[in-house]
């Protein structure tokens, strides 16, 4: 059995004088000991929902989830909050997206990495204090010592980022999500942080579950992807499966819209029209209908089901593009 | 943070000039004066001229106000006229000072002591019932004037019930040692137990009276910067590395929920000192308030002057103190 298996898992914002949001709508995947399993799609999708609900981290009123997440087979939704603690910063970690307001401004960094290892290790204030300057130099913040009596706010954004997977790297966790963990930052700071995500999974064998819009971090980290379109997943494969041909007009649309080397300048980016406000509810067909240029009559009667189209890979579509097509597919240009 | 200090301890003396030369004009604009305040109406015009000779009123302001200055410096306030007459005001402001400080720091304790820990825990199951009646409490804490609040409890407590003293600073029949004025602290100091606990009971009535309305504000304050911080990231970060509930409790909420709460706290003070006047006048405590009304009634000059010169200064001091604090909360101001 997989290390993190996640079922089915929906999540509902319920709010009075508000319609109800479906932020997350039956998601299910896998993450093995030692993988990297990506989650993909445009600002708005479900993404962080989904990490946050598996980290059990939700805001707990007009908060709807249901589903399965099990770790080691032992099912998180249903933990109660103190069984829930003790395995949250040992097993499983999370690295936010916003490195700045993450952190604590009124608490040194080193406080907030070394009350992980407090809690989870049973390490007394002094030891942890020194586990802590080797995380900050593991995760490549020269003059740990110092860093470690210093604030979030006499940081920059990249060391903060650094703070961040430091500390959810603390107790070795078995699996660690990281959502968006370069959106803030420039980019050889980015590669660095990659670099550092990937060096952690080859060396500990935990599971990463990679969460970003950037279909460029995707091809450099993960192994298997998880295309999510309005809180669903429309689209997963291997990588490799996936980079030479996608069978999702979405997953298309996001790959043409990647800025690549081997396109000629001034027609590098064919975003995919229209935007996320305009899909419509899944119950009235499919989402993305109104932005699809392969859509049918039958797209917005009838809801596409996900569904396995060969090992490994599974596709949510009416028509889906055809295998022979693989690379010459440019919907929008 | 040093340089800070200095810079706002130079303040205190600008705020101290500024505030004197107001107060000397003021005071002398209103209509009356110490001299028909002493004599009364009926007084002759020789007598009248020989006092405000003798009081030096005869003379042009600035030189009045150049003459109190080099007095002032030197420690010097004038005689009071009115509240003590022949009484250095000094003195008056000094023998008079303890008894509004312990019923003020009483006060603010208990707004503190029961303030914060409502808020906090009201903030943290918004809409409960502890939610919705410490709201309740603190709207009834701020509407019912401070002066009526303490004659009901006067009332209720300490004249029907009789379970606490209804006037005064101490039983006189106990007859304690003063070394300092301040009884409760005199009588641990000296171990008179008995006198200090007596003193203790004389206080609770008027600071529970007092204390309402600094209540009732750091009560909404600390409830409003609670839910603002829970909401807030760090919180979820704390939450995601399976913290106990202490430790996210005072290190993560409370700690970044305190910085407007002390902020507060700094500018109750105002509250405090007026509430107080009012305050004293029910239990019939000789505090500064008393003295300043008394002195208004009788147009002391002289007390009027030190009284509230004094208790800006205080205020001024304890907003300094709240600044010191604030920084030493929050890394980001101490770079200043
Ligand atoms: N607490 C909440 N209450 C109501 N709606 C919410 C809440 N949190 C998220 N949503 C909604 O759920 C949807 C998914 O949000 P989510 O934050 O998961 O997007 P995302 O894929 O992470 O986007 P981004 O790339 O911008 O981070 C959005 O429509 C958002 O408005
Ligand atoms: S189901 Fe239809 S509308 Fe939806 S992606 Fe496939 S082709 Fe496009
Ligand atoms: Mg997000």
């Amino acid at each position: 059995m997989a290390l993190l298996q996640v079922r089915d898992l929906s999540v509902r914002f319920v709010r009075k004088q508000e319609p109800t949001v479906s932020a997350v709508d039956g998601v299910s995947f896998d993450v093995q000991a030692g993988r990297t399993v990506g989650l993909v799609g445009e600002s708005g999708c479900g993404k962080s929902v989904t990490s946050l609900a598996i980290m059990g981290l939700l805001p707990g009123r007009g908060t709807e989830v249901s589903g399965s997440v099990r770790l080691d087979g032992d099912e998180l939704l249903r933990l109660p909050r103190r069984e829930l603690d003790r395995r949250r910063g040992r097993d499983m970690s999370m690295v936010f997206q916003d490195p700045l307001t993450s952190l604590n401004p009124v608490v040194p960094i080193g406080v907030q990495i070394s009350e992980v290892m407090e809690r989870h290790r049973g390490m007394s204030r002094r030891v942890a204090r020194g586990e802590a300057a080797k995380l900050l130099e593991r995760v490549g913040i020269p003059d740990p010592g110092r860093r470690l009596k210093e604030y979030s706010h006499q940081l920059s954004g990249g060391m903060r980022q650094r703070a961040l997977i430091a500390m959810a790297l603390a107790c070795e966790p078995r699996v660690l999500v990281a959502d968006e963990p370069t959106t803030a930052l420039d980019v050889t700071i980015q590669a660095q942080i990659l670099n550092l995500l990937r060096e952690l999974v080859a060396e500990t064998g935990t599971a990463l579950i990679m969460i970003t819009h950037d279909l460029g971090v995707v091809a450099g980290t993960c192994d298997e992807v998880n295309v999510l379109y309005a809180g669903r997943i429309v689209e997963s494969a291997e990588r490799h499966e996936l980079f030479a041909g996608p069978r999702h007009p979405y997953t298309a649309g996001l790959m043409a819209s990647v800025p690549r080397l081997d396109t000629p300048r001034g027609n590098r980016l064919a975003p995919i029209s229209g935007s996320v406000e305009d899909n419509i509810p899944w119950e009235d067909g499919c989402a993305f209908s109104p932005r699809c240029s392969r859509a049918l009559p039958r797209c917005s009667e009838r809801t596409p089901e996900i569904e396995p189209i060969e090992a490994g890979r599974w596709l949510r579509c009416h028509n889906p593009i055809e295998e022979h097509a693989r690379n010459t597919e440019r919907p929008h240009d | 943070m040093l340089r800070y200090t200095v810079r706002r301890l130079g303040q205190l003396v600008i705020v101290a000039v500024v505030l004197s030369i107001l107060l000397f004009g003021w005071l002398r604009a209103l209509p009356g004066g110490p001299v028909s305040a002493l004599l009364g109406e009926r007084a002759t015009e020789e007598s009248r001229a020989q006092l405000v000779e003798q009081l030096g009123l005869n003379q042009p302001l600035h030189v009045q106000y150049w003459k109190f200055v080099q007095r002032a410096v030197t420690g010097d306030f004038g005689v009071s006229t009115g509240v003590q007459p022949g009484t250095p005001a000094m003195e008056v402001f000094l023998q008079r000072m303890p008894a509004t400080l312990e019923l003020s720091v009483l006060a603010l304790l208990l707004a503190v002591v029961v303030g914060v820990p409502l808020g906090y825990f009201a903030g943290r199951r918004q809409g409960g019932w502890l939610d919705n009646l410490s709201i309740t409490w603190s709207l009834i804490g701020v509407a019912v004037p401070v002066f009526f609040l303490a004659f009901l409890l006067k009332y209720v407590f300490a004249i029907e019930l009789g379970a606490l003293p209804a006037s005064g600073r101490q039983e006189v029949s106990i007859d304690a040692t003063h070394a300092t004025g301040f009884y409760v602290l005199d009588g641990m100091l000296t171990g008179e137990w008995d006198a200090a606990w007596n003193a203790f009971l004389h206080l609770l009535l008027p600071a529970a009276a007092l204390s309402t309305i600094p209540f009732a504000v750091i009560f909404r304050i600390t409830r409003a910067s609670v839910l603002d911080v829970l909401e807030e990231d760090f919180v979820r970060t704390a939450r995601s590395k399976g913290l106990g509930a202490r430790v996210i409790r005072g290190r993560h909420v409370l700690r970044n929920a305190m910085l407007p709460v002390v902020t507060t706290i700094g500018l109750q003070t105002g509250a405090l000192l007026s509430g107080a006047v009012l305050t004293e006048q029910v239990f019939n405590i000789t505090g500064i308030g008393q003295a300043l009304s008394l002195g208004f009634q009788r147009q002391d000059y002289a007390v009027l002057q030190v009284v509230i010169l004094a208790t800006a200064m205080v205020y001024v001091l304890v907003n300094l103190v709240v600044d010191l604090t604030y920084a030493a909360i929050d890394p980001r101001l101490r770079e200043r």
